[in-house]
This record gives structure tokens, C-alpha cells and sequence, in this order.
């Protein structure tokens, strides 16, 4: 375990440089003059003279080679500075945290959501295999991948907001105003996760020493409950840094349509716009994010299953 | 999917009993399952309609007629009108054309640069493998959606951007599974064999490894075209793919959001063509893997 946590360790700054290189060549590939641009969003009227493009090229380090660019961007972002919005003129970094909180709320009620509804949908459909609980969770397993969150969210919208006027359609603020949207991003990962659990599930169940909790007399709720769900769980962490994939594409694309305050407004906008700094900072960020949470989760797998530390782990 | 997985492992004997009709019992297998079966139905039913879409008595997608703003479904218009007096059902069955189109284009190049830095990494191993595994390690970090999205952004609105932003990043989990396949074929007795009675290279990727991947691949292939259709829907949803007037699903979805309380269809239908083509390559998908794929790719491609 300790070898091990070195080793991640020593590699987690080469990682994080990596993703600060491919943050920043990523919209250095990019055509056009950014400085051109930050003075046609200013004053869309007129074509800059080439003397105002040099100069605003000079403000925003754009006439350092580009390594040193790079340095430069990647220092600071180190510090916290990750650069001024195009548009805006705000910081990205302060855009980045205030943003964070409505995105965290929002995700965070969704994979809540896909876990009340997927842990206990994948144990039922594993159990009784074969039986209709099974056909029905694999059913809504297949319809959830295969919803598109945005249409499904208009037509939550249409249903519970304009129909039904059961529910807030747009906004922040209130406990049920996240209702709506958090369902609409929680069904990609719920339907993903209900497939996990089932699938390791049958596997652990398939195993020698649920065999021999069975023979020894174990009822059926011991051997699900204490024997074969703390084996079946494993995968789902395994499987965090996908569902967060999952859970921010969702939110992303779902923040836009609900007018959620949150980072999926904030990077659209700024894509839409090509306010390259707030996209490549949202980038930044975002990969840091997973990277750390894929970590945190093999850490937390090899804490909660002692076969990884003594078995392959030990190698 | 285990189960799924033991139901493969169930069949896979026919495969030699059968050898000399390897066809046949493919498409025995994939008509004996109903989901499959649909699937099927759902997929050739898209290809054809995608195929002939311009050959159809349907109206011009983007013909404007303001007089017939709005229309509710009528025997003219069977799924009635747009805003701007568009048939519907016509903008419907050409985005089918476009979707498919935009998704062969996205598949083929994400699949090939999968396949390159796969087999490469996998064939060579050594320092190749390990700089070109990093790379795909590194490249994991970024939730594929939101990497589409900023490459989409820095290249600038357009469905062939679009189709560029998501072919260059749907690659990345790919390539980790073709390395996986091609380094299990290599370490084969028979390729060692070939080896040691002095085959080329060249030889033994084409004779022994090759028809050894292609299943596999045509599996992942075929789970991926769903979440490709999903992703490029989406991109061009938040306005940065397919510009209006182009009949495509996910710009017809943006395009009627003002209307979600006045014409509501003109929302549930593109998203509904979405869900259909999705499922129906999904369906396939599955099924071919539970035919074709040994356990360790059903896995992976999950």
C-alpha cells in the first residue's frame, strides 16, 4: 500500500503537467488571432488596425514565443491565476468558484438519485434472474442510455412544469427547483450503474464463498446483504471517475436548458464565444477533478478490498 | 452482463461447429434474440431512410413558407410544421441522412486512430507502449463530452468541426482496448509459431492478428455509434455543430426551444428520432457482442 501510494504520488505532478499541456495546446491549435478577436467582441463595429491588434497582443502575452507562453500560463494557474475571460474581463479562476457550488448541487443530487434507484434495481434484477423485476431493470437500463438528457429534460419540463405545474421549470435557489434537472442528468449514470451493480453482482454471486455462506446455512439476506453486495459495490468505485464523466457531460448540456448557474452554462457560453480563457481553465479544472476523484477511489478500492493490497497489489 | 457474457460463452461453440456457415448462424443468432431483432429492424430501417432520403415525394427540408407556420399534423404534413412552415417529417427523415453521415464520419476517424495507437502500443510494447499508454492515461482525465466541446469551441461552430472535435477524442478509451486485444493476439502459440518458421511482420499482422481484432472491433464499433449520435446531437443542441437551417436533431431541438410551451412536438419529435436511433444501435450493439466478443472486451466495451 505504501509503494503504491508513492508511486501514485510521484506521478501525480507529471500528470497534472500533462493535462496543463494538452489544456493549453488544445486551444492553441486553435485558427484565428485571439487579440483580433478580443477587439471585434469589444467593439463589434469596426476591423481593429493592425497597430491596436499588436497592442493588445503585447497585453495578453500573446508575442512570447510559445513555450513561453506555456510557462507562463501554467505558473500562474499554479497560483490560482488561470487568466482574465475575453468577454467578461472577470477572472476565470473566481468565475470557476463561484460557479462550482451550483454544479456541485446539482451533480451531487443526481448521482444521489442514480444510486437510490440503481443499487437497489441492479441487487433485485441480479437475484431473481430471469424473473420480471430483471426484465423490467433491464429494460429501463437500455431506455435510460439511450435518452438524450436534453430531450428528456424538455420533456420533464413539458410534463411537470407546463401540464402538470407540479414543479418550477427554470431557476435556482429552492430545494425543488433542482428537482427537474437533477433528474435529467442522473438518468444516463443511473442506467449505467444499474448494469454495473447487476453484472457484478450475478459475478459475486457466482463465487466459491457465497457457495459456502449458502451451505453453511446463511439465510438468503445475510449472503445478499453482508456477503455478496460488499464484493458487488467494488466496481462502482472503480467506476467513479466515468460516472463523474457522466455526471458533468449531463450536467453541461442540462444547466443550459434549465438556467442553472453553474459551470455547464458558464463553458458553453464561453465556447459559443470562443472566450478561450475560461474554456481552457473549465478544461483545467475539470481534468484535475477526475483525476483526483480517480485516485481518491483507488485508494478507497484498495482500503476496502485487502485482495488488492496483498494479492496483485503487492506487486 | 456476466450473464449476458456466460450466454456468449454459451454459443461460442457453434461458431466451430458450424465453421462453414459462420453467416448463417450470425444472423441466426442475431434474429433469435427480440431485443436484437429490433435492433436490427431499427438500424436497417435508419440506414434505408438515411440512404433514399433525397429520392423520397417528401417537401424541401429547408423550403420556408411562412404562411404555414406552425401547422398541427395533418394528412400534408404528417408530423406537421416548424416555425418557419417546414415539414417536419421531411427535416426528420433527412437529419436521419445527416446523423448517420455525421456518426460513419466520427466512427471512422475516431476507430482509426484508435487502431493506430492501439496495435502500434500493443504490437511494438516496450517504450512505444508505455509513452503512448501515458498519453491515452492522460487523456482519460478529460470527460470526453466536455473535450468535444472545448475542441468544438476552438475550431468554431459547424457539424464538420463538430465531427472533427469528436473523432479526435472518442478515440482515447479505444485505443487502451485494441492494445489489450492486439497483446493477447501476439502472445498467441500460433503467432510465436509463425514467427519462429520465419514469417514477416507484415505477415503475421495480417493472417494472425488481424482476423483475431476485427471481431472485437466491430463490437466496440457498434456500441459506440449510440453514443456518438448522443454526443454530436448534443454539440450541435448547444448550438455549436449543425447551423440552422440543416435538418439535423439536435439543431432542430435548439431551434424549438421558444416553442416548448406552444408546439412542444416540435421538441419530443427530434428528440424521440434521437432516442430511437440510439436504442436501435444500442440493441445491435449488444447483441453483437454477446455473439461475437470474448469476456474481457464485453467488459471493457461497457
Amino acid at each position: 500500500m505504501g509503494a503504491y501510494l508513492f508511486r501514485r504520488l510521484v506521478t501525480l505532478p507529471l500528470m497534472l503537467l500533462g493535462i496543463s499541456a494538452v489544456s493549453f495546446a488544445l486551444l492553441n491549435l486553435a485558427p484565428g488571432d485571439p487579440a483580433e478577436m478580443v477587439l471585434r467582441q469589444r467593439n463589434p463595429a469596426e476591423t481593429p488596425s493592425p497597430a491596436a491588434v499588436a497592442a493588445m497582443r503585447a497585453e495578453l502575452g500573446l508575442d512570447a514565443p510559445l513555450p513561453m507562453q506555456y510557462a507562463r500560463w501554467m505558473f500562474r494557474a499554479l497560483a490560482g491565476d488561470m487568466g482574465r475571460s475575453y468577454v467578461t474581463e472577470q477572472p476565470v479562476a473566481a468565475q470557476l468558484a463561484r460557479r462550482t457550488v451550483p454544479t456541485v448541487l446539482l451533480t451531487a443530487t443526481a448521482l444521489g438519485l442514480a444510486l437510490l434507484v440503481a443499487v437497489p434495481m441492479g441487487i433485485l434484477s441480479a437475484q431473481r434472474r430471469g424473473s420480471a423485476v430483471d426484465a423490467i431493470a433491464r429494460l429501463a437500463a437500455l431506455v435510460g442510455a439511450a435518452a438524450p438528457s436534453y430531450a428528456l429534460a424538455f420533456g420533464l419540463i413539458i410534463l411537470f412544469a407546463v401540464r402538470l405545474s407540479w414543479l418550477p421549470a427554470l431557476g435556482y435557489g429552492s430545494a425543488v427547483q433542482v428537482v427537474l434537472p437533477a433528474i435529467a442528468v442522473s438518468l444516463a449514470p443511473m442506467a449505467q450503474l444499474m448494469r454495473l451493480i447487476r453484472a457484478s453482482m450475478l459475478e459475486t454471486l457466482g463465487q466459491d464463498y457465497i457457495r459456502t455462506a449458502r451451505a453453511k446455512g446463511l439465510s438468503d439476506k445475510t449472503v445478499v446483504i453482508g456477503h455478496t453486495l460488499r464484493n458487488a459495490l467494488l466496481p462502482v468505485i472503480g467506476a467513479t471517475g466515468v460516472n463523474l464523466g457522466y455526471l458533468l457531460s449531463g450536467a453541461v448540456i442540462v444547466e443550459t436548458i434549465f438556467s442553472w448557474p453553474g459551470l455547464g452554462q458558464l463553458i458553453v457560453g464561453a465556447a459559443l464565444t470562443r472566450d478561450y480563457p475560461v474554456v481552457q481553465g473549465f478544461v483545467t479544472y475539470i481534468a484535475v477533478v477526475v483525476l483526483l476523484a480517480n485516485l481518491a477511489a483507488d485508494i478507497a478500492l484498495r482500503i476496502a478490498d485487502p485482495r488488492l493490497r496483498f494479492g496483485q497489489g503487492a506487486m | 452482463m456476466t450473464g449476458d457474457t456466460e450466454k456468449a460463452m454459451e454459443r461460442l461453440p457453434r461458431t466451430f461447429i458450424h465453421g462453414g456457415s459462420r453467416r448463417r448462424w450470425l444472423w441466426a443468432g442475431l434474429l433469435r434474440e427480440p431485443g436484437t431483432a429490433l435492433g436490427l429492424l431499427l438500424v436497417v430501417s435508419l440506414l434505408l431512410a438515411g440512404l433514399v432520403a433525397p429520392w423520397l415525394p417528401l417537401d424541401d427540408p429547408t423550403q420556408i413558407s411562412l404562411s404555414h407556420r406552425l401547422h398541427p399534423p395533418s394528412v400534408e404534413h404528417p408530423l406537421g410544421t416548424d416555425h418557419l412552415g417546414r415539414d417536419t417529417f421531411s427535416r426528420i427523415v433527412h437529419g436521419t441522412r445527416m446523423t448517420l453521415l455525421a456518426a460513419a464520419a466520427t466512427l471512422v476517424l475516431s476507430m482509426t486512430i484508435a487502431l493506430a495507437v492501439g496495435i502500434v502500443s500493443g504490437y511494438n510494447g516496450g517504450w512505444t507502449d508505455t509513452a503512448l499508454m501515458g498519453v491515452v492515461d492522460l487523456l482519460l482525465a478529460f470527460p470526453s463530452l466536455i473535450l468535444a466541446l472545448a475542441v468544438a469551441g476552438a475550431l468554431g461552430p459547424g457539424l464538420f468541426n463538430v465531427l472533427l472535435a469528436a473523432g479526435a477524442v472518442w478515440w482515447v478509451g479505444h485505443a487502451r482496448i485494441i492494445r489489450g486485444i492486439t497483446l493477447g493476439a501476439r502472445n498467441m502459440e500460433y503467432v510465436t509459431a509463425a514467427r519462429a518458421i520465419g514469417a514477416s511482420n507484415r505477415r503475421i499482422f495480417l493472417r494472425h492478428i488481424t482476423p483475431n481484432i476485427l471481431g472485437p472491433i466491430i463490437v466496440i464499433a457498434s456500441l459506440d455509434v449510440g453514443w456518438i449520435i448522443l454526443g454530436i446531437a448534443g454539440l450541435s443542441f448547444l448550438g455549436l455543430g449543425a447551423q440552422p437551417p440543416t435538418p439535423e436533431w439536435g439543431a432542430m431541438l435548439n431551434d424549438a426551444r421558444p416553442f416548448l410551451q406552444t408546439a412542444p412536438r416540435l421538441l419530443l419529435l427530434p428528440g424521440a428520432a434521437i432516442f430511437i436511433a440510439v436504442l436501435g444501435f444500442n440493441l445491435l450493439g449488444d447483441g453483437l457482442r454477446d455473439l461475437l466478443a470474448p469476456v474481457p472486451v464485453a467488459q471493457g466495451a461497457d
